[in-house]
This record gives structure tokens, C-alpha cells and sequence, in this order.
């Protein structure tokens, strides 16, 4: 049975921008997603956790309509748009940051940042925009010719987050960020998360590093096997038992 | 005839059937780069390229070698023949993609390539039944100006057909790298899921792939009737194949690897010719094929697989 404390905190929470209902996901016969409901509300980080094979990248590669859910409605933006193409959703403000980067390993890495606003015409705001991702990323303009497949993993990270900056969007789709990062380098990551999502973006993340998630995040949502089993604020998460028994594990031993 | 004179006409000869082989093999590669499908219609596409040439040409009230043009009209024939045609033949191969092939797309197997097959084997027996089994005579307004040196004879034919293919070839390199389709086209070469999620229409990279591949093949099709000034419905699997080894040797997928590859093949196939026995080509080319494949099969370039970096 879904556990919530819903009733007061979603009353509390922004106006929609992205809401998931009753979506259901399947590969073939597998079903994924189960039955989901997620909201992001507008300016809001949200977190969503859950182990291995529980259906995180299912979630951003159904937002993104990289698959199809069978059953139940994506509304972006107060619109449906599970029948949009990729293109145009993504045209419409919505860019992920996969999970493993999935940059353009033959491109150098101002083409890969280039390739991020492709589907924009506005030349000089795209000039602005790359000027905004060195001021972000630093490391990010010294390596502008180099190509993205002989990066290191912690730069890649740094391009593919540049990349979705490209697009200007107003929701970021974020596949486990902080994956294969040094602990420096994660906390780093996480400010500069929250330092976009003050520019203005929405940002709905995956992670397995719930500690850090959590203490950026607005609300969070954990998945198991498909279901969500627990929802609420961050801190009402960070309090919860459960969550600190499955994904808290190191601060309980502090 | 000396001994340099021999080589020297052998490699003219070399790089104009190379020249054509590149401009196929082009066609191979680019598919073959973006959805990793080898489209054997391609040959036949080849083929129709060349018939198409010679109707226009025909209907200008060309035939045979009637009537010969210098300078300004010359140009501006040969210059509106390669366009009808070149857009023939891609409307041709987007047709094939969206109506016989996109379906099939994400198929695992060989199903896609064996439609390939048959949908090639359409193109056969279409111009088999509408134009004859006959050979046909070329229409050519090209004057017979030569240049020779010793023995050697250089063709002006030779020289605006090489031309033609240096600047489509360079027109390409150009679209690739410059513009916004042509990065997307290698976004979706590298990565196709990552370049949809950037927001590129794949399904549109794909066809427009097909059409400019095509459009190369009917423009290698128009080369090969002004070259041999013949053309036969069955002149797409000699040259098709040959081409396709190119695209082979020099790393299919690859670009650059195939304009090689074309070179190199037609290059084998005239000095193989001279120096061992025309008889012999067809074995040199596919033994070529063969130990590419055994020994190096990434090729000469390397392949551009899409790879999940
Ligand atoms: N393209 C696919 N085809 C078939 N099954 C798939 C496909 N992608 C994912 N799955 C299956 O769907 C289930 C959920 O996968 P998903 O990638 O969403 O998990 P996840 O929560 O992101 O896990 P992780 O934390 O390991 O990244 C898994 O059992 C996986 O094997
Ligand atoms: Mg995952």
C-alpha cells in the first residue's frame, strides 16, 4: 500500500509544470511502471529514488518519449503530451542529462554543446547561453576542442549538463548526476544543480545518492519495482524510517 | 606503347571508374553509418539513375552520340541532366525508406536487409519489362577532345566526369560538417538515442539520408552511361558490388573511407586488368573483400559504428 503524507504537503507545493497519472510503462510484456503519479511542481527540485531496475531511467525516458507508456497521461506544462515526438517535447523546454552522459563521442565538445541547442534558431541567445555554461563550468571552455569521448567521466558529466543547458529548458531531466563521481566533485555537481534550478529551471533527478539528493531537493518520490511506495517534502523523507533504513544507511551510523 | 605510358593510361583509367565507385559507395556508407542496414537496393537504384539520364537526355532530343555541344550548353545539359536525375533517384531511394523499409526500422535480423534485396529485385524487373533487355546505346553530346601524352590519352570526358565528382564529393563534406542536418546526421550516426532526445528528428535524418545517398547513386549511374556510353538493366550488380567493397575496404559508415575506397578499387580494377587479366578482377576485388573483412573490419578508416560512448 502506498504510504503518503500528501494531503497537507502537495496542498502546500507550486503549481504543476510536469505531472505523471496513473502511467503505466512496459519493454514488451515487462511492466515498469506501474500505475505511477508524479508531480513537479514549477521551480521545484524533486527527487526521485528507488534501487536497481525499479524504473528511475523508465520515468525520464517516458518524459522525454524516448518510450511510450501504455495506459495513463504525461502533462507538461498543462498540456498532455504523450503522443508528442522527442523533438517537440523537446522543443517545448524539456532536456535531460542521461543517465552514463551519452555525449557525441566524435564531436569535440563545443560541437557536443552546440548539438544541445538544436532545436533553437536564436543565434545570439544561444551565444548568451554558452557564455552562461563556462560561467557554470569552467573546465567546460578549456576543453572546447577536445573530442567529448576523451573526457574524463567527470567532465563528460560537465558537458552533458551543458548540453541540456543548451536548450534553455524549463524542466531538466536528470539521470543520476552524481554517478561515478569523486565525492568533491558530487558536491560540486549538487550547488551548481541548485545554482541552474535558481536561474529559473525545473529539475526532476534521479539518484542513488539520497543524502545529497535530499538535502537539495523540495519533494521526493521513492519507486520500488515500479510502484511509488513513499512520497513527500524532503525532510519528511529524510525523517522517515524506511527511507533511512534503505537509502540513508551512512547517516544513521553518524 | 612503354611501359609508363601503360600505367600512366591505367591510372586514368583507375580513377575515373573510381571516381563512380566513390560516389556509390557514398550511398552504402551514409546508410550504413546512420541505421547500420546494408541497402542492396542501392545498386539497383544505381542502375535506374543511369536509364533516367538517358531518357532526359533522349527527350532533350539526344540519342546516341547525334548531336555534340562545346562550353556554355554543354555545361548547362550536363549540369540539368545530374540534377533531374540526381533528384530521380533520391525521391526514389526516400520513397523506398519511408514506404518499404521505415517499418522495418528497430527490426533485429537480417529482415530489413533481405527487404533490401527484394525491393532492389523491383527496380530490376521494373526497367527489365518497361525499357528491354537490350543494351542500350548512350546518349553522349560530349566532343571527343583528348590530350595525349606519349601514347596515353587523356579524355575531356575524363576530366568533366572526375569534375563532377570532385565537386559533389566536396558539396557533401561540406553538408556533413557545416550544416545543422548534416550535424544532426552525425549526432544520430554516433548516438541515435541521445540525438533524439536533443531534439533531432531522426526519422527525418534517415530519409533525407537515403535521398542524398540515392541522389549520389543516380548521379555515379549518369558517369557510368557517359563513361562506357552504354547502359543495361543489369549494370547495378558488377558496379554496385565493387562499390560496396569500397565502402568496405575504406571502413563502412565512413565518409571519407568510401571516396578511398572508391579510388583504390577503381584503381585495382585497371591496373589488375592490365597487369594481370581483365578475368582476374572480379577475383582481386573480392578477395580484397574477404580479407578486409577477415583481417581488418573496421577497414582502412575505420568503421563509425554508433557507439554508446
Ligand atoms: N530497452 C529495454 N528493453 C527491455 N527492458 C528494459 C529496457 N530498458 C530497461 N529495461 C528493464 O526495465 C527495468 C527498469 O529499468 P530502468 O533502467 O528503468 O531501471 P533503473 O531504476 O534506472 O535502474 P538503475 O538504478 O540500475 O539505473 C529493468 O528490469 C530493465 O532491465
Ligand atoms: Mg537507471
Amino acid at each position: 500500500m502506498p504510504i503518503s503524507d500528501a494531503p497537507q504537503t502537495q496542498s502546500q507545493r507550486r503549481p504543476p509544470l510536469l505531472e505523471f497519472n496513473d502511467v503505466n510503462t512496459y519493454y514488451g510484456e515487462l511492466h515498469v511502471l506501474k500505475g505511477v503519479n508524479y508531480r513537479v511542481g514549477d521551480g521545484e527540485i524533486v527527487c526521485l529514488l528507488g534501487g536497481n531496475a525499479s524504473g528511475k531511467s523508465t520515468t525520464m525516458k517516458t518524459i522525454l518519449g524516448i518510450v511510450r507508456p501504455k495506459s495513463g497521461v504525461v502533462t507538461y506544462a498543462g498540456k498532455p503530451i504523450d503522443r508528442l515526438p522527442t523533438a517537440e517535447r523537446v522543443r517545448r523546454g524539456i532536456a535531460p542529462v542521461p543517465e552514463a552522459r551519452r555525449l557525441f563521442p566524435r564531436m569535440t565538445v563545443l560541437e557536443n554543446l552546440e548539438m544541445g541547442a538544436f532545436t533553437r534558431t536564436d543565434t545570439d541567445e544561444i551565444e548568451a547561453d554558452k557564455e552562461r555554461v563556462f560561467g557554470l563550468f569552467p573546465r567546460v571552455k578549456e576543453r572546447l576542442t577536445q573530442l567529448a569521448g576523451t573526457l574524463s567521466g567527470g567532465e563528460q558529466q560537465m558537458v552533458a549538463m551543458g548540453r541540456a543547458l543548451m536548450a534553455r529548458p524549463k524542466l531538466l531531466c536528470m539521470d543520476e548526476p552524481s554517478m561515478g563521481l569523486s565525492p568533491a566533485f558530487v558536491e560540486q555537481v549538487f550547488d551548481i544543480i541548485q545554482a541552474i534550478n535558481k536561474q529559473g529551471t525545473s529539475i526532476f533527478m534521479v539518484e542513488q545518492n539520497a543524502n545529497m539528493a535530499l538535502s537539495i531537493a523540495d519533494y521526493g518520490y521513492v519507486l520500488q519495482t515500479g510502484e511509488v511506495v513513499l512520497q513527500g517534502s524532503a525532510q519528511s523523507l529524510r525523517d522517515n524510517e524506511m527511507v533511512q533504513q534503505a537509502y540513508l544507511g551512512e547517516m544513521k551510523a553518524q | 606503347m612503354e611501359s609508363w605510358e601503360i600505367l600512366l593510361q591505367q591510372v586514368i583509367n583507375g580513377v575515373s571508374l573510381g571516381a563512380m565507385y566513390a560516389l556509390l559507395a557514398l550511398g552504402f556508407t551514409m546508410v550504413y553509418g546512420i541505421i547500420e542496414l546494408i541497402n542492396f537496393a542501392h545498386f539497383n537504384i544505381f542502375m535506374v539513375g543511369s536509364f533516367i539520364a538517358m531518357w532526359v537526355m533522349q527527350l532533350m532530343g539526344f540519342t546516341g552520340q547525334s548531336h555534340v555541344l562545346y562550353g556554355l550548353p554543354l555545361t548547362a545539359m550536363l549540369v540539368f541532366v545530374l540534377c533531374v536525375t540526381m533528384v530521380a533517384t533520391g525521391v526514389l531511394g526516400a520513397l523506398i525508406e519511408r514506404f518499404g523499409l521505415r517499418a522495418l526500422r528497430g527490426v533485429s535480423g537480417t529482415a530489413p536487409m533481405i527487404t533490401t534485396i527484394g525491393l532492389s529485385y523491383i527496380l530490376f524487373n521494373v526497367i527489365l519489362l518497361g525499357a528491354g533487355a537490350d543494351t542500350k546505346n548512350y546518349s553522349n553530346p560530349m566532343p571527343n577532345i583528348r590530350w595525349e601524352f606519349g601514347d596515353a590519352v587523356l579524355h575531356l570526358r575524363e576530366l568533366i566526369l572526375w569534375g563532377v565528382s570532385l565537386v559533389l564529393m566536396l558539396a557533401l563534406h561540406y553538408f556533413v560538417r557545416r550544416t545543422k542536418m548534416g550535424k544532426a546526421m552525425q549526432a544520430t550516426a554516433q548516438d541515435q538515442e541521445a540525438a533524439r532526445m536533443v531534439g533531432v528528428d531522426v526519422d527525418r535524418v534517415v530519409i533525407i539520408t537515403f535521398f542524398i545517398g540515392s541522389a549520389l547513386a543516380g548521379a555515379a549511374g549518369v558517369i557510368f552511361g557517359l563513361y562506357y556510353n552504354y547502359t543495361n538493366f543489369g549494370i547495378g550488380y558488377t558496379a554496385g558490388l565493387r562499390a560496396f567493397t569500397a565502402a568496405v575496404l575504406g571502413g563502412i559508415g565512413n565518409i571519407p573511407g568510401a571516396m578511398l575506397g572508391g579510388v583504390l578499387i577503381g584503381l585495382i580494377e585497371s591496373l589488375g586488368g592490365q597487369y594481370l587479366a581483365v578475368r582476374w578482377t572480379d577475383v582481386i576485388i573480392f578477395s580484397i573483400l574477404v580479407l578486409v573483412l577477415v583481417f581488418r573490419p573496421t577497414g582502412l578508416l575505420g568503421r563509425a559504428s554508433p557507439t554508446k560512448s
